[in-house]
């Protein structure tokens, strides 16, 4: 008897015995909570949207994120009034807070993708209860990323010229710079994102309209809903419109910061010249945007008592996916050095160099920090992925390392170029800190917004995921 | 929507999607065709049982892909050959290896867009107004716990009182009629 017990604790040493959040068959953490029906389950998430009382903790936080989101609002006032030059752009660095916070940004949007479309595709079905906020992110970080190129134009009410159509000047775009590219592949990728979602949550906005009490909610989620009735046929289409739309939300999401990467990789400065970028890009992207779902989510599931829908399986494999990701990114970092000596230019050599020890070093170090040494040593202990205390400090961590990341590629390839006449250096002004501080204050608003009015997990997709929803013969229903 | 008067059909509710899927499996194999069920998430066996195998969605999608393709890589090559050539380090005006990125990305939107919006316009939808939300259970269930067979009254074998009669014997929880 005692020597089994011990066993026993062996075995499941990791995930504690007689957990009701582990599953006895796998060992492994449940997807969803054990006792959820379909009814509990949509009480759950719909009670969040319908109740009439707005819990005091949104009211506080969407009162700080409104304060944020109006130092925005300030900010870009200001610069409208007084042009780029209240930045501290100048050169020789000439691309500065804009574009560090513009690819910092659309990097966090690309797990809200990858959650929702790529692991659709490989049918990760515990991705579904984070899916829909995942999204959500995407979008909102978008709307963040994408101000910041406008903004940066210098004129931006002469915005739509970016785009190729007949004018009275006839001029047309140039098709073979990248950064026309980016313009196509930001637009695309901000509408397939709205579109994916939006698609996500019709029937949803259904449940909402039939589960309203009030008037108003029952006309606004009515509207919404376009009248979905949950026929099979529809649900059918539906299925194969949201597997197409992932299908193709994949090679987007891929190629969106393969074209951002483009825009210094097709640069000839040393730091920016190398073909390590896109795929550096594209992994850096999906390692903060998962610290950033991270962020959202552990606040979210406490607050709210999701615990039962976003469980520790979910904390643990994004802890996961992080591993991963971190070490491409640590792959792409020992690139540029191994490229810096082997391929034997002076320029290359030097940019290297005064990454690392120049009067700027101390950003690579923050980097190295925050991204490598911090993450990768401690993501491989299940305890700590599955500690939710400690995968919110990661979360911020990564978040930190890769917005210097941006900083590190922007920055210090840029200050001190070929010529040492034309040496210079960055000090970020008070407005390139209060427009960065500023969209984290309208990400935030938005969100808060989001998670007020809509439904923040995809209820159709949970019920899929509950042991009622499979078809047994009847022999096997009675003796159940 | 043409107006009508009447019985739009019948509706049985279910527990489960099992005991759904069974019915309706009956109802066809008894030569039932103006039927369809209706569930709070996607039952596949449902769409199998009522005879719902294939949909156009995949055809819409690959025709706006091409589309979007073809427009963009078109647009590209006019204007960097005809409207508005710039010599730009020297490459040729129709440099296409650089045409590839928007035009992917256009194929991309325009592919997603036909999936998105065409799904809608085949599932008929938007709408505002179906005659199945005058029954009085199928809103308490529809969209969050509880699965529907309708029989409508568009079918040649649909008798008001025999249906009824044939759907009780499916065991439901309650059979309605459904008014226009």
């Amino acid at each position: 008897m005692h020597r089994r017990r011990v066993e026993v604790t062996m075995a499941t040493k990791e995930v504690r015995p007689k957990n009701p959040g582990v599953d006895p068959a796998t060992g492994e953490y449940r997807v969803v909570g054990l006792g959820e029906t379909f009814k509990s389950v949509t009480d759950k998430i719909t009670r969040i949207v319908l109740t009439p009382h707005t819990p005091l903790g949104w009211l506080a936080l969407f009162g700080i994120a409104g304060g944020g989101a109006t130092v925005l609002l300030v900010a870009v006032t200001w610069l409208f009034l007084k042009g780029v030059g209240i930045w501290a752009i100048t050169q020789p660095v000439a691309w500065g807070f804009a574009i560090i916070n513009f690819v910092w940004w659309i990097g966090i949007g690309h797990a809200g993708t990858l959650i929702s479309a790529i692991l659709l595709l490989f049918k990760q079905s515990w991705r579904n209860s984070i899916s829909r906020f995942a999204e959500a992110m995407t979008i909102f970080a978008v709307v963040c990323a994408g101000m910041f190129p406008l903004i940066h134009v210098g004129r931006p009410w002469l915005g739509y010229w970016l785009f190729p159509y007949p004018n009275s000047m006839d001029v047309w775009p140039q098709f073979r710079s990248p950064l026309l590219w980016d313009v196509f592949a930001v637009s695309t990728y901000a509408t397939i994102s709205v579109v994916f979602w939006y698609i996500g949550m019709v029937p949803d906005f259904g449940t909402m309209r039939d589960r309203a009490q009030s008037k108003i909610a029952q006309y606004f989620y009515g509207l919404l809903s376009m009248g979905w009735r949950g026929s099979v046929r529809h649900w059918m289409r539906y299925e194969t419109a949201s597997l197409l739309l992932a299908g193709l939300a994949t090679p987007l999401v891929l190629s969106v910061h393969t074209v951002i990467s483009f825009d210094f990789a097709v640069a000839v400065l040393p730091g920016w010249h190398t073909t390590i970028f896109p795929p550096y890009f594209v992994a850096g992207a999906i390692y903060s945007g998962f610290a950033m779902v991270l962020t959202l989510a552990i606040p979210l599931r406490k607050f709210y008592h999701l615990e039962a829908l976003v469980t520790e399986r979910h904390i643990d494999n994004m802890g996961k996916v992080m591993l991963a990701t971190g070490f491409i990114v640590a792959y792409g970092y020992g690139m540029e050095a191994f490229m810096a000596w082997y391929s034997a230019s002076h320029w290359e050599a030097f940019m290297f160099w005064n990454r690392v020890f120049g009067p700027m070093g101390w950003s690579y170090w923050v980097l190295i920090t925050c991204n490598l040494a911090i993450p990768l040593t401690t993501l491989w202990s299940r305890k700590l992925r599955t500690s939710i205390p400690f995968m919110f400090f990661i979360s911020i961590v990564v978040n930190t390392g890769m917005w210097f990341e941006r900083f590190v590629i922007v920055v210090t390839s840029l200050y001190r170029d070929f010529l040492p006449s034309s040496w210079g250096t960055y000090r970020a002004t008070k407005w390139d800190y209060m427009t960065f501080v500023g969209t984290l204050g309208l990400f935030t608003t938005l969100f808060l917004l989001f998670v007020r009015f809509l439904p923040m997990i995809p209820m159709n997709e949970i019920r899929m995921l509950l042991p009622a929803a499979k078809i047994k013969p009847k022999a096997a229903e009675a003796a159940d | 929507m043409p107006a009508r008067e009447g019985t739009y059909g019948l509706l049985a509710e279910f527990d489960t999607p099992g005991d759904l899927v069974r019915a309706a499996r009956q109802a066809r194999e008894d030569g039932w065709r103006r039927m369809d069920c209706y569930t709070p998430y996607p039952v596949e066996e449902a769409a199998e049982a009522i005879g719902f195998h294939r949909n156009k969605v995949p055809l819409l999608t690959l025709v706006g892909g091409l589309m979007g393709l073809a427009a963009m890589f078109s647009l590209e090559t006019w204007v960097s050959t005809l409207a508005f050539p710039l010599n730009i380090g020297g490459r040729p005006p129709y440099s296409w290896p650089a045409f590839v990125v928007p035009a992917y990305e256009w194929t991309i939107l325009w592919a997603g867009l036909s999936a998105a919006f065409g799904m809608l316009a085949l599932n008929g939808l938007p709408a505002l107004y179906h005659p199945l939300f005058n029954a009085p259970n199928f809103r308490n269930g529809a969209t969050s716990d509880k699965f529907f067979l309708c029989l409508e009254a568009l079918d040649p074998k649909f008798d008001l009182v025999e249906t009824k009669a044939y759907l009780t014997g499916f065991q439901p929880v309650s059979v309605v009629e459904v008014e226009y």
